[in-house]
């Protein structure tokens, strides 16, 4: 078995530099990196180029990192539940890169799985898809992208070994499971962390090999964004 | 009388057929949920990774790791499960969920829809409609057939960016149903004590009427 395991956040992050890429699992603030976002905030690394479907809430995600202006460029799908980050594109000093979400993954699957570029039907005809080659396939229009190339990748499970292996839990899997891996270190943060042998090898989501630290969260806020409910007859 | 929001939800429940994987967008299709028939056996998938899902979850009884695409908190059914994000757009992809329903700002005669971005003023993103409108085989818009400013969003061209193109199948609207075909905007139905005439001076688009139309079943 080869060891992951690192003490704690500011070992794990310790080499992140002003001006990288980094990739953040987690849909709106499902999933997301809770300690490594905390910690980004507290290394105050600047300039940063962020890769995350959603970029939190105004106090909380990676709503925190533009609050802070450490945020260069962000990469994202939708942005509809943070005003500042509307606000900091609208007035042009945030540099962003709609783009869907499903290519989105894909880019991030595309880098974890070693290929350099495909081929997606998502946006072509719109503003999307100006400036990049596409090409006719079974009678149908696609547009070509490419993968992502990030320095880091920093993603959330619930359960993981100190080999690196990972399990997540329900929806919290989202982009945590296309991105582990997409990277040239990929920073796992978990809930749990267990000696090796705890996990049943059939029930892992990620494999080790895609991990290069680990560790274990010191707590997790899980905040809901929409807490939906429905009466008891 | 024009339809409210539950009754538009309710006439596209009639669309979702027996064995019909669908996926619901944010907003009015939401509410399809609701009115989708008890004897026929029907998944909805949600994008950001969860095939099965089920009502809202009782007080007291919500999940931080269980929401849907609009980060509602859920619950799941019996059968359900759970992947990544490039997972489900793959399944969204290959056309393996039968229909997709969402809304829209704008619908053009020739099928393309524009939901996500008024220049200087509004960027939400386009999240994952641009992959769905680009797949799915069969798409249903859920909107209102005029803005606030009484202004039409039944269009012969878009106006604002475009999330796809000659991709929206038919359009439900408060005082509509009208069919996409490769000749425009097709009525095929009108909601209960709205007139032909009103829905005509309500469409930017032109539309085409082939005989009586009917009223809408919402009962």
């Amino acid at each position: 078995m080869i060891n992951k395991k690192v003490r704690n956040v500011e070992e794990a992050l310790h080499d992140i530099k002003d001006g990288q890429t980094i990739m953040l699992g987690g849909f709106g603030l499902c999933g997301i990196p809770e300690n490594s976002i905390a910690e980004l905030v507290k290394k105050d690394v600047k300039d940063l180029t962020c890769i995350s479907n959603n970029a939190g809430v105004d106090d909380f995600g990676l709503g925190l990192l533009l609050q802070k202006r450490q945020i260069k460029k962000m990469i994202s799908s939708y942005v509809g539940e943070n005003a500042e980050f509307e606000r900091q594109m609208l007035s042009g000093e945030l540099d962003v890169e709609l783009t869907p979400q499903g290519t989105l993954a894909e880019k991030c699957r595309a880098a974890q799985a070693g290929i350099p570029a495909f081929f997606t039907p998502a946006g072509y005809g719109t503003e999307v898809a100006e400036g990049k080659e596409t090409r006719e396939f079974n009678g149908k229009m696609h547009v070509m992208e490419l993968a992502y190339k990030a320095d880091f990748s920093i993603v959330k499970a619930w359960k993981g070994d100190e080999a690196g292996n990972l399990i997540f839990k329900g929806t919290a899997r989202n982009f945590n499971g296309c991105m582990a891996g997409a990277a040239k270190i990929t920073i796992a943060e978990v809930e749990e962390l267990l000696p090796v042998g705890s996990l049943d090898p059939n029930q892992i989501h990620i494999p080790g090999i895609m991990v290069q630290r680990i560790f274990q969260g010191e707590k997790f806020e899980k905040r809901i964004e929409q807490r939906t409910t429905r009466k008891r007859d | 009388m024009a339809l409210d929001k539950n009754q538009i939800a309710k006439r596209i429940a009639q669309e979702v057929k027996d064995r019909y994987f669908v996926n619901l967008g944010i907003g009015i299709p939401t509410l399809v949920a609701n009115y989708v028939r008890h004897d026929i056996e029907v998944e909805f998938q949600s994008e950001n990774g969860v095939l099965g899902m089920g009502p809202f979850p009782f007080e007291g009884e919500e999940d931080a790791d269980i929401i849907n695409a609009g980060k509602q908190t859920i619950t799941t059914l019996p059968g359900a499960s759970f992947f990544d994000s490039a997972f489900s757009f793959g399944m969204i992809r290959a056309q393996k969920v039968d229909l997709t329903i969402l809304g829209a700002m704008e619908v053009s005669e020739n099928g393309d829809i524009a939901n996500w971005k008024i220049p200087g003023k509004m960027v939400k993103g386009m999240g994952g409609a641009m992959d769905l409108v680009a797949s799915a085989e069969n798409i249903i818009v859920a909107m209102m057939h005029v803005n606030k400013a009484g202004e039409s969003k039944i269009l012969k061209k878009c106006t604002l960016p475009l999330t796809g193109v000659g991709c929206v199948k038919k359009v439900v609207t408060e005082l509509a149903v009208m069919e996409v075909t490769p000749k425009g905007f097709k009525l095929l139905e009108r909601a209960p004590g709205v007139s032909v005439e009103e829905i005509i001076k309500a469409t930017e688009a032109e539309l085409i009427i082939e005989g009586d139309i009917p009223e809408m079943n919402i009962d």
